[in-house]
């Protein structure tokens, strides 16, 4: 029998952030019947090797939430590679509905702060690996201070003793998005990364900073990730999901090809 | 052709229809077991907890019913899991239909996290369900009990140690990862069996 080394791959994620069903961000991509259409985006990014997706519903209102609903639908219907969904997630139900839609996992943020006893029910119910808990926190003096609503209310949760106490109650995953290093795109908060895969038994998925192919090397070698998300580079096209996994490959990281 | 997917609380049973959809196939989703017995394919998936599955199973006649099929059945995840013997999860006798044990992975360093999660490639394959073509090829898994190398192991996948990523044996073929969500390489696998 064949001698099988350590062969999990790290974990390449665009993220696409919807608006009453479209997609918000700019997109840039040529030979694209519709930018806008989250259904088409995410299968493109599919083909070119993305290994999971993660829809954002950014929309607020209800009627917003049915659209997302129905999008969930629709997504699972027409892409065969596990996606993930956040927000709008409150209770229990929420995840029940997005779940049933199809969704492989969910991504809570705001309310695992207002309620964590959430991320134990969602874990208890559906099981831990549906379960990411979102954290953004940003980089003030020596601390990693949480952030509630997008990265626009502060709150008194660090980021390592909240990602620990995540673990325990049952998240499946860590997504740490830098507030500091999102949208500057010099890079991942890799020491942050490295502390926190270090410290917690889950999988950290890193977020905010991509700019370069580098910066996903770095995430993965100096920031130990099991997995990296980004946008505009993708949306825009600064960075093809292809050639950036044959770059890797090429950096001796294990990657899907 | 008739296919059917065993209809319980499992959460993938969706993510299954859809795939075969895909496929051009609509598969007729029932617990019941007439309508079961009439399908030439049957597709038993499974998301969800061992112990909690099997007294359901066993709650609607369906444990023994399964044992007794005679068509291509493709177990997934869960549903190959509860197609062997005895699961650590919940400590639970299962269908016993391939002998081996089900076991909770126990990490040896710090990076080998549970669950395995993500993508991870099959090695060793064999049976018309795994052609050649497959080996090295990467397939979805999210999972924290594995079946350890066994008779009916007809793929192998390296976390931790090797384990039994795919396993046959007579008409019942079975897997652990999902080629509901494993891409167009999951869609080969769905496709061998829909042909079987």
């Amino acid at each position: 029998m064949k001698n099988e080394e350590f062969s999990l791959a790290k974990r390449i994620i665009p993220c696409l952030d919807i608006k009453d069903g479209k997609t918000v961000k700019g997109v840039n991509f040529v030979n694209f019947r519709d930018a806008g259409d989250p259904v088409e985006l995410g299968a493109a990014y599919s083909r070119a090797g993305a290994d999971e997706l993660v829809y954002l519903d950014i929309t607020a209102s209800h009627e917003g939430r049915k659209t997302f609903t129905e999008l969930v639908r629709q997504v699972a219907a027409h892409i065969s590679i596990p996606f993930t969904v956040g927000g709008g997630i409150h209770e229990l139900q929420d995840v029940d509905r997005l779940l049933n839609a199809g969704a492989d996992k969910v991504s809570i943020n705001s309310a695992a702060i207002r309620n964590p006893k959430l991320i134990d029910e969602i874990a208890g119910h559906f099981g831990s690996q549906v379960c990411v808990v979102a954290i953004d926190a940003n980089q003030e003096n020596e601390d990693w201070i949480c952030y509630l609503n997008g990265g626009r209310i502060p709150t008194d949760k660090q980021l390592f003793s909240w990602a620990r106490e995540a673990a325990d109650r049952g998240a499946g995953e860590i997504l740490f998005t830098s507030m500091t290093h999102d949208g500057v795109k010099t890079g991942y908060a890799n020491e942050a990364l490295a502390r926190l895969s270090d410290e917690l038994p889950i999988p950290i998925i890193a977020s905010g900073g991509a700019g370069q192919m580098e910066h996903f090397r770095d995430a993965f070698v100096q920031g130990k990730a099991d997995a990296a998300l980004a946008a505009s580079v993708f949306h825009f096209g600064e960075i093809k999901i292809d050639e950036l996994k044959l770059y890797l490959q090429r950096e001796g990281i294990n990657v899907r090809l | 052709m008739d296919v059917a997917i065993i209809k319980y609380n499992a959460g993938n049973i969706r993510s299954v229809d859809y795939a075969l959809r895909r496929l051009g196939v609509t598969p007729l989703i029932t617990a019941d077991k007439k309508m079961l017995s009439k399908a030439d394919k049957i597709i038993f998936p499974g998301v969800g907890e061992a112990f909690t599955t099997m007294r359901f199973l066993h709650e609607e006649g369906l444990a023994d019913f399964i044992r007794g099929l005679r068509q291509p059945v493709l177990g997934i995840c869960l549903g190959m899991q509860l197609m062997c013997r005895h699961s650590e999860e919940g400590d639970v006798d299962c269908l016993g239909i391939f002998d081996a044990d089900v076991r909770r992975f126990v990490p040896q360093k710090h990076e080998e996290k549970v669950p395995h999660m993500g993508w991870n490639t099959l090695n060793n394959v064999k049976s018309p369900l795994l052609d050649a073509s497959l080996e090295g090829q990467f397939v979805y898994f999210v999972h924290s009990y594995y079946v350890p190398v066994c008779e009916h192991t007809i793929a192998t996948t390296g976390y931790i140690h090797p384990f039994s990523a795919a396993l046959q044996k007579d008409n019942f073929f079975a897997t652990q990862f999902h080629p509901e969500k494993s891409g167009s390489v999951g869609e080969r696998i769905l496709q061998h069996f829909l042909t079987l």
